[in-house]
């Protein structure tokens, strides 16, 4: 067995642009669930309208990519709104089932044949971030000894993580305003926060607003990285997932989703590719697992990771016990 | 060899199409026509000779054929591109008229060389025919068994939702878990299909039990709350699916029996025996689980739990039996709505987490919680999902409109139809 390369290939997509698509999608996770306790299950419908709002706008329409950021930032706003209006008065799990709902409406909306002409139907549409690639200062392969990055992967990991430290910061900085203090209080007592005369409502929707700007970050991300979007990319999974990693690394601190995202990712890679080469070369017999059951073990593995940690360390590496609004009903 | 196998289906479409042999030259389209109606799985179809195809590009006709006694037409083209194939309806046996979307046309992209499948479904001259006060009553129809298949499993959620709080997202993986289980004993052991739903059933009241026992009750012992346990049922269905794909692998299989039925005519509507026999089986499991909870102890008792558990363990009610009982009687049920998904398509690893959300929405609509509730909002989320078709929206978005009502009743009756104001808030 290669642990060699197992290894390098579990770093390079721990510090990768897998990585940092998760982080950035955990970090409006944490935004919502960490901060403020609103349980967002839709956070793979923001990165979609993010990713089809520049995609189609770009390869469908002809407009310039940054019209087409501005277009998916556009369309994640709405989408929080149209969320929002409806089920922030309500309790912690009409949320869920409402922002799950509408992200498996977006997906199936996105991959319809009907409107493949604007969508691309299950295909996608692809080739739409050339102007960011032609920015790209890097002409060679970027080495870092124990792996290396091609050009264009090297573009998207110095953007991608500068976006992630300024995503940091701006979180950092507002939860330690007075703004950040009112969303602290509403995940920790709703109702006295409403007595002190603040607009409880207001600020959910502010927060599922800044949170969705964070997942059309990581939708833009996931689309430019691998210059296409289709709709098997925005599944509900990516959302549970992105949950997995910000659970993992702590809610409620401002380095946990990221941390958790880059342990997510190396996790998943090291042992995907332990277990694929591990049935490959038969040390586990094909009977017990084949090639393509090899490459089910991870999920399985995350599925039983993510029970544990909510059962036995709710608060992650980083997190507070006492901060996470997980009793609430 | 480019091949393109237009393969006539009786009622659904979709059955598997007879072996192709590769006898066509490069760059050809062969068309396959096999009437596969009123025909069980591993029977092959009747081949439907003396059709008249046409292969045509931007340009014009490219080739024409006709098939042979096997149904089998191979037109030569001359090179990779987008090709139209037309089967001439004026040359289809008698009783015999192509149904679906795009009529007797198909646009063929031949990009690389491999079997390229287009269906042209074939059904009976009447249904394709019928007008659309017919379609709107066969599609009413079927949303009705659509609607008590997941109203099967709404009660099955709500039950659980109504005594613990809890919102299963593992819930799908419970419908799965029926549709596999009758797969491993219908396929597996060799049982029939009815015996094996039986045994299923069993199967699944069992692992309502073990889950309850394993993982849920010792999660409230510990005080765990209601969020975590929902991201726990999260974990625990991301857990089940990958492990059910693990072991039986990512197609689609169907059962032995009643796999494709010929329709009977009922007046304006027309059913297969199968969808009567599943209707039946649904609306008396429902029905005798409701008089159950209106008249015996336990019913009693479960409602009791649910209304205010405090109050019912210091009456001197074993909250966690009934509770116990719940998950036994509710992943029964819902393993039961598995089997008969099951019997009614097929079986996949993910049939039941599709349905996932549609079942969210029938409770919600209804009301969280409530056992009316949850069986009105099935049938108006099945009759929805089946009707949507006919009235115009397209069949990849049939589920759609149901969804976006989960929305909507959340702005205007959070509650849902049944439900109470003071459990929303």
């Amino acid at each position: 067995m290669d642990w060699g390369s197992i290894f390098s290939n579990a770093m390079a997509s721990a510090l990768g642009p897998d990585a940092i698509v998760y982080a950035l999608a955990a970090i409006g996770l944490n935004v919502h669930f960490g901060y403020t306790g609103l349980l967002n299950f839709g956070q793979a419908g923001f990165m979609a309208v993010a990713a089809y709002g520049l995609a189609a706008s770009v390869a469908t329409w002809g407009l310039p990519f940054w019209v087409g950021i501005a277009i998916g930032f556009g369309a994640a706003l709405l989408l929080a709104l149209l969320l929002g209006v409806p089920t922030l008065r309500l309790r912690a799990d009409y949320l869920a089932i409402a922002t799950i709902a509408s992200a498996e409406i977006l997906r199936l909306v996105f991959g319809s044949v009907t409107l493949s002409d604007w969508f691309g139907g299950s295909n996608g549409r692809q080739q739409f971030a050339n102007t960011f690639y032609d920015m790209n200062p890097y002409s060679s392969r970027l080495d870092f000894g124990l792996f290396s990055f091609s050009a264009n992967d090297a573009w998207v990991f110095t953007v991608g993580w500068f976006l992630v430290a300024l995503s940091c910061l701006a979180v950092w900085s507002l939860m330690r305003s007075p703004w950040g203090r009112v969303l602290k209080s509403i995940r920790e007592d709703e109702d006295a926060v409403r007595s002190l005369g603040k607009n409880v409502f207001s600020y959910k929707m502010q927060a599922l607003i800044l949170g969705g700007m964070f997942g059309a970050l990581a939708g833009f991300m996931l689309a430019i990285k691998q210059q296409s979007v289709i709709p098997t990319d925005y599944a509900t999974d990516i959302t549970f997932f992105a949950y997995t990693a910000l659970l993992l690394g702590g809610a409620g601190r401002v380095l946990g989703p990221v941390i958790g995202a880059i342990i997510f990712w190396f996790l998943m890679t090291f042992l995907g590719g332990f277990f694929s080469s591990a049935a490959s070369i038969d040390l586990i017999p094909d009977v017990v697992m084949s090639d393509i059951q090899a490459s089910l073990v991870r999920f399985i593995l995350v599925g039983a990771g993510l029970m544990a940690l909510m059962i036995f360390r709710p608060q992650g590496i980083f997190g507070d016990r006492r901060e996470i609004a997980i009793d609430g009903r | 060899m480019l091949g393109a196998i237009l393969l006539g289906a009786g009622g659904a479409y979709g059955t598997s199409p007879a072996a192709l042999p590769s006898e066509s030259s490069d760059n050809s389209i062969t068309v396959v026509l096999i009437d596969t109606r009123g025909t069980e799985a591993g029977e092959s179809g009747k081949p439907v000779p003396d059709v008249d195809i046409e292969v045509s590009d931007d340009s014009g006709t490219v080739g024409e054929g006709t098939t042979d006694e096997e149904g089998r037409a191979s037109i030569p083209i001359p090179g990779l591109g987008s090709y139209t194939v037309t089967v001439d309806e004026d040359t289809l046996p008698e009783d015999t008229q192509l149904s679906g979307e795009g009529g007797n046309e198909r646009t063929v992209n031949v990009v690389i060389s491999g079997d390229m499948r287009v269906q042209f479904p074939i059904a009976d001259e009447r249904a394709a025919g019928a007008g659309f006060v017919s379609k709107l009553m066969t599609g009413a129809v079927s949303g009705v068994k659509f609607g008590l298949i997941i109203g099967l499993a709404a009660l099955g959620l709500s039950m659980v939702f109504g005594t613990t709080g809890l919102t299963n997202f593992s819930h799908g993986e419970l419908i799965t878990f029926g549709g596999l289980v009758v797969y491993g004993f219908n396929r597996g052991l060799g049982l029939p299909v009815v015996l094996a739903g039986i045994l299923t059933v069993i199967v699944s009241a069992g692992f309502g039990w073990v889950q309850e026992r394993g993982l849920w009750r010792p999660l409230r012992r510990r005080g765990t709350g209601l969020v975590a346990m929902m991201i726990v049922s999260i974990g625990f269905a991301l857990f089940l699916r990958n492990v059910y794909q693990y072991v039986f692998g990512g197609n689609t299989k169907s059962l032995s029996q009643y796999v494709s039925q010929q329709r009977v005519s009922l007046g304006p509507i027309s059913l297969a025996p199968k969808e009567m026999a599943i209707m039946a089986i649904a609306f008396v499991a429902i029905a005798l689980v409701c008089a159950a909870l209106m008249t015996t102890r336990l019913g009693k008792a479960t409602r009791a739990v649910a209304d205010n558990p405090a109050l019912a363990s210091s009456s001197g009610l074993r909250v966690d039996g009934v509770i116990g009982s719940v998950w036994i009687v509710g992943t029964a049920l819902t393993g039961l709505a598995g089997v008969l998904l099951a019997v009614d398509q097929q079986v996949e690893f993910q049939m039941g987490f599709k349905m996932l959300l549609l079942v969210f929405a029938s409770v919600t609509l209804g009301g969280l919680g409530t056992v009316w509730g949850a069986l009105i909002g099935s049938m108006v989320v099945g009759i929805m999902v089946e009707v949507s078709p006919v009235l115009g929206v397209p069949a990849e978005l049939k589920y759609t409109p149901a969804l976006l009502v989960l929305i909507l009743i959340l702005l205007v009756r959070p509650q849902g139809i049944l439900g109470r104001r003071e459990r929303i808030g």
